[in-house]
């Protein structure tokens, strides 16, 4: 199939420690472009003269012209300028697309960064309620979310992920000890990681089916816990890997599916995006389940992570829950599932979080991850998850 | 149906839009009225300016008997914002109407541990104010 051919890495990295309640001040969304630039170039052993291409998300500065409003602060002149609003697939969007960019010749050297700190409040605030006030439900005039929905209290995402795991229920049966072992197995890992907001917190299974109840079958702790952070990524050409100080990480496959917003829209709830995005990300690498050593999936709920084992082909529809029980999914277990702790572990500071599965595949790849490095890690499969499980990105990485 | 709070914010209502307001004029007669496209046979929720997969702008408005099953649903022992406070737990569930498409509700009227997936529903005509009326839904037996 075409596609990517690997000739595109992640060179270099730079990734805050999420926090709960943020010890330092808020900067603006510019400065933390500018911060985390600096030092993801620092990492790779570039120079920010190296910078031909930038892909970003949203930021507080400006509602439009993203990334001129960005190369202009940062003084970068480049050839390829991106912004991604795919949610919690942002990040994992950004990577393929730089590394098209750069296969395609138009770019040597990408950053891609999700700033995710408070900025300051300006001094004189609009009145009337913030814009995430229903989360990911628009409740803009004309959106169909704001009146056919949110009306019913179907406010993303908690609502519309119980009601996937509802369903999910309704089909496959639904064990809540084995939903609750993911969140238990992800925690392992972050009591192993010091970056992981939940470093010093573990947890049993019986925790988990004993906190609160927020949305059935949700409980408080299968639910992921917002933090602040943030995190930026170089990609590089094969020429610039070359010169730079880690090891390369290349990516070779990926795939995106894009399906709807509110999940009672779904053509079929169970059908989800991933199915069609993983198999593209294995075909196009010519690499197989058997060949990956760990898996970092968008945990924004233990539901999430149950229907990505299942919807990436590694272990057959509707058996997730047996697989789950069946297998070790810490950094030192026989199946690695988010070995860094996961958002559910590390955190989720904003769209960082979806970059955090990224951060980790390629920091355990270059065998950087110490505390909680997957031995001998080559090849990682990585998702990201934006809207309500409708909006898929699956790449497949691998080591030098 | 729980009474809306004397304090807090305001819950949010639909500001139907002229293509919409057929939907929203119906309940307020105790009726369902939705999208049809001829050419494709295709029903169609929410209200759309053409129809969904063909784009085909042939769509008309009939009355259907509003009943279909559960979906799924989810309990929200949580406000699921500030605007919803005391109502808890929000019964959330997307109904499948007989005709196919489905649209989001509440259940009302309707014990905790009866409620399924896949039983079936009937719609309560839930007056809000005097422009708005909900479609909410409640076991059909």
């Amino acid at each position: 199939m075409p596609g990517l051919t690997g000739n595109a890495a992640i060179v270099g990295i730079a990734e805050w420690k999420p926090e709960r309640r943020p010890t330092a001040p808020p900067i603006f969304t510019l400065e933390q472009w500018a911060q985390l630039t600096r030092q993801a170039l620092d990492d790779a052993g570039l120079s920010p003269a190296d910078v031909d291409g930038i892909c970003a998300t949203n930021i507080r500065e400006s509602d439009s012209f993203v990334p001129s409003t960005i190369t202009e602060y940062l003084g970068l002149e480049v050839n390829f300028a991106e912004v991604v609003d795919l949610g919690g697939a942002s990040c994992a969007a950004m990577v393929w697309r730089a590394a098209a960019a750069i296969e395609l010749g138009v770019a040597n050297v990408v950053v891609i960064a999700a700033p995710s700190w408070p900025s300051p409040r300006p001094p004189n605030p609009p009145a009337g309620p913030g814009s995430w006030r229903f989360g990911a439900s628009s409740a803009n005039y004309g959106s169909p979310q704001a009146e056919f929905d949110i009306p019913y209290g179907n406010v993303a995402q908690n609502c519309g992920y119980a009601q996937i795991a509802t369903r999910y229920g309704a089909q496959y049966g639904y064990d809540p000890a084995a939903l609750a072992k993911i969140a238990v197995d992800q925690r392992v890992s972050a009591n192993h990681n010091p970056a992981a907001v939940f470093h010093d917190n573990p947890i049993t299974v019986e925790d988990v089916i004993n906190s609160p109840m927020i949305a059935d079958p949700l409980h408080m702790l299968e639910i992921v816990m917002p933090c602040f952070g943030g995190a930026a990524l170089i990609v590089a050409s094969k020429e610039v890997a070359q010169r730079a100080s880690n090891r390369p990480i290349w990516i070779t496959g990926f795939g995106e599916r894009v399906l709807h917003k509110t999940p009672t829209y779904a053509a079929d709830l169970l059908e989800t995006a991933l199915l069609p995005a993983a198999e593209s990300a294995f075909q196009m690498s010519g690499r197989s389940r058997a060949d990956v050593d760990l898996i970092d999936v968008y945990d924004c709920y233990t539901i999430t992570v149950l229907m990505a084992i299942e919807d990436s082909g590694f272990c057959p529809r509707g058996e997730g829950q047996q697989f789950v029980r069946e297998h070790d999914l810490s950094f030192a277990g026989d199946f690695p599932c988010n070995p860094y702790g996961g958002q559910l572990g590390f955190g989720q500071a904003g769209l960082a979080g979806g970059m955090s599965h990224i951060t980790d595949a390629a920091r355990q790849l270059m065998r950087r991850s110490d505390t909680h490095q997957v031995p001998d890690a080559d090849v990682a499969f990585v998702t990201g998850t934006g809207g309500l499980m409708s909006e898929q990105v699956a790449l497949i990485l691998e080591g030098d | 149906m729980p009474d809306t709070p004397t304090n807090g914010p305001q819950r949010p209502l639909p500001q139907p839009i002229e293509r919409t307001r057929p939907f929203w004029d119906a309940l307020r007669e105790r009726k369902v009225r939705i999208q049809y496209s001829p050419s494709s046979d295709q029903w169609v929720f929410y209200p759309r300016s053409h129809a969904p997969l063909t784009l085909a702008d042939d769509l008309e408005w009939r009355e259907i008997s509003g009943a279909g099953t559960l979906y799924t649903y989810t309990i929200a022992r949580r406000p699921t914002a500030a605007e919803f406070a005391g109502d808890e737990p929000q019964i959330i569930a997307v109904v499948e109407l007989d005709e196919g498409p489905r649209l989001t509700s509440t259940l009302v009227n309707v014990e905790e541990d009866a409620i399924t997936v896949g039983m079936r529903l009937r719609p309560v005509f839930d007056d809000i104010d005097e422009q708005t009326t909900l479609l909410r839904y409640e076991p059909a037996d």
